[in-house]
């Protein structure tokens, strides 16, 4: 499914990823843990093509195909879906039209038809049930005065209109409450498949306690420093990051 | 109320005595006729003579042509207007063809005498004369060139007995309400360009809603230059009486141009007691090439007169045509408790250049205003809104609400708002807020990042900076809006 290899990366001339490996299967969890400022959010961005850094070596093939050849537009046609860390807030775009075109888009890449009004309602509904969401945001402007619990709902849910084959959360347990986390932990869990990955980019440990993820990376100075399985979370959460990050570097 | 006739408007006046300009006239045939359509066009140049052959081409009665001529001397003396913040090569005035009309033995009576090329013109400009549209409620009056050609639908209207006919037609069969109101809310006076107007205007509209009645449809006349350097002089009188309501839609399109066209319009709009008058304006004349070369220069004086105790207008428009515009719709609210607003969109981008804004004149008590204007500027466009809120001494209870948002695409537009404000009466409410914003790499990059194209990003982006006036346009005009603004945004970023 996703397959970065190397992967170095600046901003201005700051070196922040530096060889970066990650292998993940079809509907494999893959958290990502590291310390604040190690390069977790850079990852994502630089995965789904934002503007302002720069990949100056390795590769990342999704399917097989290289996602640095592509525009931002494409990636996400192709299949990749980031939940950001701080969703962006578009004044007087309608929640539901912005997300109606851009499913839209991504259908007619495919060649598929475009949906109509009514099954894109329906779609809607669908989705809504399955991630126990109310229907109170889509008739906002898109993030427009959301509450950060809000904000990650939101993501969560274009996530799920969108279904994509593999999506980068991060951070999106930060500065949710617990109900709040459960609400986001719960739709995540409920759109979890043997088609779609996931790679949960987080800080906390706590998120893991809900969606637990079938491997764990620790993010530390622009490299994977150590890979396991969910205990690894644990013991993260016990000793904190030092130990490993301290280990490393000696 | 007279009835209307129901013929189409006669093309030209068979009673004209045009004496010397009759051979240049004809000359004239043989050039630049973009439409190949035999057409009747004065040659280039302005005196009194020019005039008084446009008003005898039209078969004007003496009054109109006095009027013409009084207005004409008083232009020689005035000067160009200097403060606004456009740039231009001076107009030579004398360049210009003041008349051209197409040519015809007689007026068509229905929509199959019309002219089919110029039928087809109108088709490929999508504009909806055929019984398509006007099935959808729309009655058109189309100004090709500068005579009105064809009109629909004036069967439900005369029902209603709403009066919606060119002007020249008006000027002949409604003399009396011509008389009364023509030039009292624009005076030939008030500007150089209301001057030229009014010594040369060929054709416009004009629109009588009587009392209590509710006008049956949306009125909507589609504009259209045509022939090559002839500045195009509309004239549109729109008077609502006594407790009526008129929506009216103006909309337009030119073909590329090399040459810089003039265009000086004048809108005058009279509501009476209890009166409301609604008028909706699309605007996308050609803006030039790159470098702003054959553009259009709209230089529109456009005043509603609330003369009636709790009288209503309002003005909408979405700009995004033209080199050059200079353009503030304004309301005069005389009656007490009556009522302004002015919602506008502008855009410019490449070279084009725009100063645009209102006027709010409070002259009644309990009067209020509301304005909202959004800006955009991408590429080298300029823009400024020019507002002006004035609270006369006797204007007790005042209310004004304004509201300036620009938004800038890429580092080399620029927006300036420059709001005057003239309070005479310590009771008035001003409130005035204004925001400069750009379209935010992160906005782009998330839009993106869900498969929408950075174009369909930045259409987006903009429609919803431009919500709350798209809101004021009836639904179709909406939808139709979106679309223009999203295509004049093409290739605009980046
Ligand atoms: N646009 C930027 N300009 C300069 N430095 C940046 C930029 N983005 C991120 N950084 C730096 O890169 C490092 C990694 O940041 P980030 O990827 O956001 O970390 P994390 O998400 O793990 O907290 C930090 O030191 C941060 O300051
Ligand atoms: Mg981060």
């Amino acid at each position: 499914m996703l397959s970065v290899k190397g992967l170095k990366a600046t901003v201005g001339d700051k070196e922040i990823l530096r060889g970066l490996d990650l292998e993940v299967g079809p509907g494999e969890v893959h958290a990502i843990m590291g310390p604040n400022g190690s390069g977790k959010s850079t990852f994502a961005h630089v995965l789904s093509g934002r503007e302002g850094y720069e990949v100056t070596a390795g590769s990342a093939k999704l399917d097989g195909t290289d996602l640095f050849e592509l525009d931002p537009e494409e990636r996400a046609r192709l299949g990749l879906f980031l939940a950001f860390q701080y969703p962006v807030e578009l004044p007087g775009v309608n929640n539901m039209y912005f997300l109606k075109a851009a499913l839209n888009a991504i259908r007619k890449s495919r060649g598929e038809d475009e949906l109509d009004a009514v099954s894109f309602m329906r779609l809607m509904k669908e989705k809504l049930k399955v991630l126990h969401l109310d229907d109170s945001l889509l008739k906002r402007p898109v993030n427009f005065g959301f509450s950060g619990g809000e904000k990650k709902r939101n993501e969560i849910f274009q996530m799920a209109m969108l279904e994509p084959k593999l999506a980068i959360l991060d951070e999106t347990d930060s500065g949710l409450d617990i109900d709040a986390l459960r609400i986001v932990a719960d739709g995540v869990n409920a759109l979890r498949s043997p088609e779609r990955s996931m790679i949960v980019v987080t800080h906390y440990q706590r998120l893991l306690d809900y969606i637990e993820p079938d491997y764990v990376h620790v993010l530390a100075k622009g490299q994977i420093i150590r890979s396991g399985g969910k205990e690894l979370a644990l013991e993260l959460e016990e000793k904190g990051y030092g130990w490993i990050v301290d280990g490393e570097a000696a | 109320m007279s009835a209307i006739p129901a013929e189409a408007i006669t093309a030209e006046s068979k009673a004209d005595t045009v004496g010397q300009y009759d051979d240049l006239v004809n000359a004239g045939y043989e050039h630049g006729f973009v439409t190949e359509i035999e057409s009747d066009t004065l040659p280039p140049g302005l005196d009194e003579g020019v005039v008084r052959a446009i008003s005898a081409r039209k078969g004007e009665p003496e009054w109109m042509t006095e009027w013409r001529l009084a207005a004409y001397r008083k232009w020689l003396d005035m000067p160009t207007p200097t403060w606004a913040a456009v740039h231009y090569p001076p107009i030579d005035y004398q360049a210009i063809s003041y008349f051209s009309a197409p040519k015809k033995k007689e007026g068509p009576k229905s929509l199959d005498e019309v002219d089919p090329i110029l039928l087809e013109t109108y088709q490929k400009l999508g504009i909806p004369i055929e019984e398509q549209k006007a099935l959808a409620g729309i009655a058109v009056d189309a100004v090709f060139d500068s005579v009105s050609v064809a009109t629909t639908f004036r069967e439900k209207l005369h029902e209603a007995g709403v009066i919606f006919c060119s002007i020249s037609e008006a000027v002949q069969e409604y003399p009396e309400l011509v008389q009364k109101y023509l030039g009292t809310v624009v005076p030939p006076t008030d500007n150089f360009y209301t001057g030229l107007n009014s010594a040369v205007f060929t054709d416009g509209t004009f629109v009588y809603v009587p009392k209590n009645t509710r006008c049956p449809m949306e009125l909507s006349t589609y504009f259209r230059i045509n022939t090559a350097n002839t500045g195009q002089f509309e004239r549109t009188l729109i008077v609502a009486d006594e407790g009526s309501y008129v929506s009216y839609l103006e909309g337009c399109t030119a073909p590329q141009r090399d040459e810089n066209q003039l265009h000086a319009a004048v809108v005058e709009l009279i509501a009476l007691d209890d009166a409301e008058i609604k008028y909706s304006t699309v605007q996308n004349w050609y803006p030039g090439d790159e470098d702003g070369k054959g553009g259009i220069y709209n230089f529109v004086t456009k005043r509603g007169d609330c003369r009636g105790h709790r009288s209503k207008i309002s003005w909408t428009q979405v700009e995004t045509g033209s080199a050059i515009t200079w353009k503030y719709p304004s309301c005069i609210l005389r009656g007490d408790d009556s009522v302004g607003e002015f919602y506008s969109v502008a855009v410019t981008k490449g070279r084009q250049q725009a100063d645009t804004g209102t006027k709010m004149i409070h002259l009644g008590k309990n009067t209020s205003s509301t304005i909202v204007s959004k800006g955009i500027s991408a590429q080298h466009g300029q823009q400024a809104y020019r507002g002006l809120v004035r609270i006369a001494a006797r204007a007790e209870g005042a209310r004004n609400h304004t509201q300036c948002d620009s938004l800038l695409i890429g580092d080399k537009s620029s927006a300036h708002t420059f709001p005057y404000i003239e309070v005479k009466n310590s009771s008035a409410k001003m409130e005035h807020e204004a925001t400069t914003s750009k379209i935010s790499d992160d906005q782009l990059f998330y839009c993106r990042s869900r498969g929408l194209s950075e174009e369909d990003a930045v259409s987006m982006i903009v429609n919803g900076f431009c919500k709350e006036v798209f809101n004021e346009l009836p639904m179709e005009f909406a939808v139709e809006a979106q679309k223009l603004l999203s295509i004049s945004l093409e290739g605009a970023v980046g």
